[in-house]
């Protein structure tokens, strides 16, 4: 009698059996975190002249043909030396501390109408070209997963932790 | 006139119509009417409400992507501090997706020694949770920081709502995966079209997180994430990440558009903050309040909602001279931790001009600070995370303007 307390214990007990194992092939089928170590990139690359014209058959639509952004589509482009003025100008080249993360939200996210469809050399491509379009790289720049981590964006150390709380009685 | 202020004028008429008939009752008593004997809406399966209710979010007009943006909830006329879930705001980065539960799984992998992916039946045969959250917009009242105030409280202060939410702890789903070396930051990614991801320290996730399937009794609503979101209690809407399908364990912070750039708050000397989670206590009187009009001199009830993410609220004090002078709420129980507290301050109305505001402490001892604190701190050029003490101003006429 006792063992079988102790077996109906041991089945009820909260193992790791909710849930299935995810195997390999579907974490690396889902799995598109990019960090700014450059982990996650995919291979590949892409030419800012290349990203040039995917951006104005994708993007210019909406962020204008130099990035200079429409309505609810931000400027990419532009408003460096603008962040303790008045009216601040954050852009990817004033703004982004991380090459990566641009790379990672084209990827996620753009073209708004068409999210997830552009393939790894396109993005590198058009990363390169918006980070041309800031004179952070040259017009005719490569981008790779060796390279793009390797960006220095203009306000990378821009940032500061929550210092909050920051008003006191 | 745009959609957002047509929507409130029924609630006005309402208020109205109910003084009007108040001064009819203690002139002359009307018979009362004939007892119905027919129900407005006949049987219904799934219940809806009376067809004399009318109060409604409010979408900003000018969005030109479809789909997607934010819509206010109506606090000016919240009863209680739920808010019903048709009611709660909504913000999304790419239009609210249509996932058919039987099919959504949510995958847990990284520094993890087991990787798991978890289906929403195998998340209903854990041990569920039910606590009830506020979850506000970073950029909640942020009009407000940068003198554009908004003319009623869902204008003013509308991307905030409260729940009950049910689920399961963050922490069981982490356990039963088990946690590597390394791991310290935990991302969260929606199944949305845009993957929107936020970064969290793990020392949040094996807090008081949950992976949310029920609000309010019945599955969340498909703006508020459904079939699966997180809630990170009393941290900034934008984690609470929603239709949430990967939990990825790192050694540090992904650096998302969403954490790296976007929700960041720009200071006055060019540098920004980063990961700033928490939503610091905040209150603002509901009634009276811009946009209504009061009938006349007399007694009236300030009624309000006050909330801080760091815990629950100590105290909310009431003014009606523009905080020249304080007096002391009452608060309505239950007063829980990261959650909407309702306050109550009695107050006889003289005729004149009035400057109504309250203030809110919370249990660390934090106090609401004003504007006038917050542009000196921050300057004006991040809105996000503003938190300032909101006053009314009562015309002698009756009617009610920010101040």
């Amino acid at each position: 009698m006792r063992e079988l307390v102790v077996v109906l214990l041991l089945a009820l007990a909260p193992a790791a059996e909710i849930g299935r194992p995810a195997t390999p092939a579907e974490i690396a089928a889902r799995d598109i975190t990019v960090l700014p170590t450059g982990v996650g990139l995919p291979p590949g690359r892409g030419s800012a002249p290349a990203g040039r014209d995917l951006y104005a058959a994708r993007c210019a639509a909406c962020h204008g043909l130099r990035g200079e952004g429409q309505g609810e589509a931000p400027p990419l482009a532009g408003g460096q030396g603008s962040l303790t003025s008045r009216e601040p100008k954050p852009t990817v080249g004033s703004y982004w501390p991380y090459a990566t993360t641009v790379w990672d939200y084209i990827r996620r996210a753009m073209p708004y109408d068409h999210p997830g469809s552009l393939t790894p050399d396109e993005v590198y491509a058009i990363t390169a070209y918006v980070l041309s379009l800031n004179g952070i790289v040259a017009d005719d720049a490569i981008l790779d997963a060796a390279s793009l981590p390797a960006v220095r964006m203009p306000n990378r150390d821009g940032f500061v932790d929550d210092p909050r709380p920051d008003i006191l009685p | 006139m745009n959609d957002d202020r047509r929507a409130f004028r029924p609630g006005r008429r309402r208020f109205l119509a109910a003084a009007a008939a108040l001064a009819v009752a203690a002139c002359r008593r009307a018979p009362p009417p004939p007892p119905s004997s027919v129900s407005a809406g006949g049987r219904r399966n799934y219940g809806d409400r009376s067809p004399y209710e009318k109060i409604v979010r409010s979408f900003n007009p000018a969005t030109t992507t479809p789909g997607t943006g934010s819509s206010k909830t109506p606090l000016q006329d919240a009863r209680g501090i739920i808010t019903p879930s048709s009611l709660h705001f909504e913000r999304h980065h790419s239009g609210v997706p249509d996932i058919d539960p039987s099919r959504h799984e949510l995958l847990v992998h990284g520094l993890v020694e087991r990787p798991l992916v978890f289906t929403l039946r195998d998340l209903e045969r854990l041990p569920s949770v039910s606590r009830i959250h506020f979850i506000e917009c970073a950029g909640n009242s942020g009009r407000e920081h940068s003198g554009r105030p908004g003319a009623d409280p869902q204008q003013s202060h509308g991307l905030v709502s409260c729940s009950e939410w049910t689920g399961v702890p963050l922490r069981r789903l982490l356990e039963e995966a088990g946690l590597a070396p390394g791991a310290k930051w935990l991302l969260a990614e929606g199944a949305d079209t845009c993957r929107m991801a936020r970064s969290i320290p793990l020392a949040k996730a094996l807090d008081d997180v949950l992976v949310a399937y029920g609000q309010n009794g019945e599955a969340l609503r498909p703006e508020q994430g459904y079939p699966l979101r997180l809630v990170v209690p009393g941290w900034e809407g934008n984690v609470n990440v929603k239709w949430l399908g990967r939990l990825h364990v790192l050694d540090q912070p992904a650096m998302t558009r969403d954490e790296a750039a976007y929700y960041t708050d720009l200071m006055a000397d060019g540098t920004a903050r980063r990961f700033t989670f928490v939503m610091e206590a905040k209150s603002v009187i509901v009634r009276p309040a811009g946009g209504q009009v009061l009938p006349g001199a007399g007694p009236y009830e300030i009624s309000g909602l006050a909330w801080s993410g760091r815990g629950r609220i100590r105290r909310v004090e009431g003014s009606s001279d523009g905080g020249a002078s304080w007096q002391a709420s009452v608060l309505d129980e239950p007063v829980l931790p990261k959650a909407f507290t309702r306050f109550h301050v009695p107050w006889r109305w003289s005729g004149g001009e009035a400057v109504l505001a309250s203030r809110a402490t919370d249990e660390t001892g934090y106090v609401q600070p004003t504007r006038v604190a917050i542009v000196a701190a921050r300057g004006l050029n991040g809105t996000d995370h503003y938190n300032g003490i909101k006053a009314w101003r009562v015309h002698p006429d009756g009617t009610v303007t920010h101040a």
